[in-house]
């Protein structure tokens, strides 16, 4: 009777879960967004086939929009005719010109851009109509780059997507298929090698190399929706947004006015703008790689100042690398030594600041720096000719000891052999 | 008058055994033949053994246990204190060379059979001493509290922890917690410096006990030998004719334990850091490195049984097999003598292939 029982209510339980099943299915299936359009141009040849694993990598894809939010029409309708008809809002082909606007109708619309990604900005088609791309765009010049020329249409995807064309460590290429292209780029008369000088750059190194993601690329100095090459007047400020330090110092010296006045570019007139290389010590000073002596001559007051701080750059440089020579040197000798390697990180900081403060070009506000420095380096010093002594006073009382226990050994030896003669 | 000596030394005797302690000593004889170097290797391990607690109690002067001092206290030994580096470079490197000579001392009695009937607990009592040697190496290990012992430690530890039942309290026990911290470090310097020195003291007390009262075992070949020819029966006594001897490879030990320490004097490291990732391809200390290269290298799962567990299991049936060997070694109902030592040389070799093995593996 039990078992009876208990049969009726597990089919009713069977009953009332596959009811469940099927309307929760159904509800599922008519709340789906449907996107008839790939069902034909997924099968179609480029320029006119979307493949879908192409389209399901589209950020916009992923937040479910489909083919009809740009091209308009019904991607609902499964007729071809009827979901590429006018009357349905079907527009075709996008015109470059007209991609801008297309595309701010959505991304300028903050109310809109709540509902997907409430962080993200609606300015660019602001930002972009004070470029000069958008400059040229509105003049009707259909070369310039537009929306889709950087982030890229079908397969657009979001700027964090290492894959995206504007991912930081993208951005450069991209910028650089229109810019690095003498035929392309003929009309507007400016130069192409700006992406062959950065790839040779301290920039670009810090970029790929070392994976640095707040390395600085194009959009970085020129902007990204406002692109514009900064003027004369700007370059330090743009530099100054990481350079902070160095932007401060060379605004109280004596470059700053001078160079205002002889139009030079600021920071780029010393370190060039896009093949800026990693600087070393012999830029400043009078010797061949310097690049005071492009205005200063020998001998005048900015030559000397410039000298003498090489000099002091140089001999902590100098100090530093003796110093830790001596330490790696007594360090694989097994001498423990953690304790002054510690403390010569405190002369790399010093060196480290002296070449930041070279900005200021005065060399009486540099030498605090290589004088805290050179402090160090002669205590480092010391700790590691210390230990290579402590070093070699091993050696010494390992070959006393050797020699005592030889001694002892030999007289244990005679005396085991005289006591067993007896 | 009697010289002031004579008069001491009658003092002595009115109130210490002095000449019974003397007359035991030289009655004492010490067989000679073909193996009878391998007699030193115990001596070996007992001044090694010597070597350490005086060390030890010297680094305990400087030492300070806790996980924001003990690395310092160690560098401050390093570099200030006089003669610090070699106090604390010959601890470690006679630690090294004492758990070798605690083995190489096994295998050789091992091998000359000299655990038979009537010294069953000498063995039984030099096994527990190899054990609470490993103790010592591992205890000791942490104490430097720098990067490869820290991390070295979270491995070890975790080990046990793979054990049933009994795996977790075990794992809390050694830590004193969850994590490895400056409890688990007060906690094995407590083992390390107070609870196994005890219980080692009185080991070696019986071992050397044992030693005394039963003298040297005799290889049953060599035993053979002398039923047949007593002449050719040959001894020594053990004070002083051995006693010197042993003071010979006494004082080589100790050339070699200078040699080692001012030569190759031993790393201090990288202070530990709790929140860094373990460096890559962290290992044990090299007596340890055959069991972790085998856990390393057996299945995740082995006759449906969790892997590690298995290793670890097996790991206490040869400790518990080695305990008990000379109640294993015997002719009836089956002759397991022959099979001893091949088992002890297959073992053997299965030691120094993985050591070396884990000792190249990434």
């Amino acid at each position: 009777m039990v078992k009876v029982r208990d049969s009726v209510a597990f089919m009713r339980g069977a009953a009332v879960v596959v009811a469940a099943w099927l309307i929760c299915s159904g509800l599922i299936a008519v709340a789906q967004t449907k996107n008839s359009c790939l069902d034909c141009h997924s099968n179609l040849p480029e320029p006119l086939g979307v493949s879908v694993e192409t389209y399901g990598q589209n950020i916009h894809a992923q937040k479910g929009l489909t083919c009809a939010a740009c091209h308009g029409g019904d991607a609902n309708n499964d007729d071809p005719e009827k979901a590429m008809s006018r009357a349905a809002g079907w527009k075709g082909k996008i015109e470059r010109k007209q991609v801008p606007e297309l595309c701010a109708s959505c991304h300028a619309d903050a109310e809109l851009m709540k509902k997907y990604n409430p962080s993200l900005r609606v300015d660019q088609f602001q930002q972009y109509k004070t470029s000069v791309h958008g400059m040229k765009w509105a003049k009707g010049d259909t070369k310039v780059a537009v929306c889709t020329d950087c982030h890229g249409v079908h397969d657009l995807r979001a700027p964090s997507d290492p894959r995206s064309n504007v991912h930081p460590t993208n951005i450069a290429t991209t910028c650089s298929h229109c810019h690095a292209d003498a035929e392309y780029m003929k009309p507007y008369g400016i130069k192409t090698d700006q992406f062959a000088n950065y790839q040779q750059s301290v920039h670009h190194e810090a970029m790929m190399v070392r994976g640095d993601l707040s390395a600085p690329t194009c959009t970085t100095c020129h902007g990204n929706h406002g692109a514009t090459p900064p003027g004369v007047a700007n370059v330090t400020k743009v530099c100054a947004n990481c350079h902070v330090f160095q932007a401060q110092l060379f605004d109280t010296s004596p470059h700053k006015d001078t160079f205002a006045a002889m139009g030079f570019p600021g920071c780029v007139t010393c370190h060039s703008n896009h093949a800026i290389q990693h600087p070393t010590d012999e830029m400043i000073g009078i010797g061949p790689k310097a690049v005071c002596v492009k205005c200063h001559t020998e001998g005048d007051a900015g030559a000397t100042q410039a000298e003498a701080m090489h000099n002091q750059l140089t001999a902590l440089a100098a100090a530093i690398a003796a110093s830790d020579e001596l330490l790696r040197r007594a360090e694989r000798q097994g001498m423990e030594v953690s304790q002054p390697k510690l403390q010569a990180t405190q002369a790399r900081d010093a060196l480290l600041k002296a070449r930041v403060t070279v900005h200021a070009f005065n060399d009486s506000e540099l030498k605090p720096d290589t004088d805290a420095g050179l402090a160090v380096t002669r205590q480092t010093h010391a700790a590691g000719e210390k230990a290579m002594e402590e070093w070699r006073f091993r050696r010494v009382g390992l070959g006393l000891s050797v020699v005592a226990i030889a001694i002892a050994l030999v007289g244990l030896g005679l005396y085991i052999r005289n006591l067993e003669q007896k | 008058m009697a010289s002031p000596v004579t008069s001491v030394r009658a003092w002595l005797d009115e109130r210490f055994p002095l000449d019974d302690l003397k007359a035991l000593a030289q009655k004492k004889k010490v067989p000679v033949h073909r193996y009878s170097y391998w007699y030193f290797l115990g001596g070996m391990t007992l001044f090694l053994f010597g070597v350490q607690v005086l060390t030890g109690a010297l680094l305990l002067m400087y030492y300070r246990p806790g996980a924001d001092e003990a690395f310092e206290s160690v560098q401050f030994i390093m570099t200030q204190v006089q003669f610090g580096w070699l106090v604390r470079s010959v601890h470690s490197w006679s630690a090294n060379l004492l758990v070798f000579m605690a083995f190489a001392h096994l295998f050789s009695v091992l091998f000359l059979r000299s655990y038979r009937k009537p010294r069953e607990l000498t063995w039984v009592s030099g096994i527990l001493l190899l054990f609470l040697m490993l103790g010592f190496g591992f205890s000791g290990y942490l104490l430097p509290w720098n990067t490869l012992s820290y991390f070295a430690t979270k491995v070890g530890t975790e080990i046990p922890a793979q054990i049933p039942v009994i795996g977790r309290p075990v794992l809390l026990f050694l830590r004193g917690g969850e994590d490895i911290t400056g409890s688990t470090l007060t906690r094995l310097y407590g083992f390390h410096v107070a609870i196994l020195p005890a219980v080692a003291t009185l080991l070696i007390g019986l071992h050397l006990a044992l030693i005394q009262w039963f003298g040297m075992s005799v290889p049953p070949g060599v035993e053979k030998q002398w039923l047949a020819r007593p002449a050719e029966k040959k001894e020594i006594r053990f004070f002083p004719n051995f006693v010197l001897r042993e003071l010979m490879a006494w004082y080589v030990a100790l050339g070699m334990l200078g040699a080692l320490a001012a030569l190759f004097p031993w790393s201090l490291g990288v202070k530990a850091d709790p929140f860094a990732s373990a460096p890559a391809g962290i290992k044990p200390e090299w007596y340890f490195l055959s069991m972790f290269q085998t856990l390393k290298l057996i299945p995740a799962k082995l006759l449906g049984m969790d892997g590690e567990m298995l290793g670890i299991l097996a790991f206490g049936v040869i400790g518990a097999a080695a305990l008990l060997l000379p109640f294993l070694d015997r002719e009836k109902p089956f002759n397991t003598r022959r099979w001893i030592s091949g088992l002890a040389c297959v073992f053997l070799g299965y030691m120094a292939v993985m050591t070396v093995y884990g000792w190249v593996a990434k």
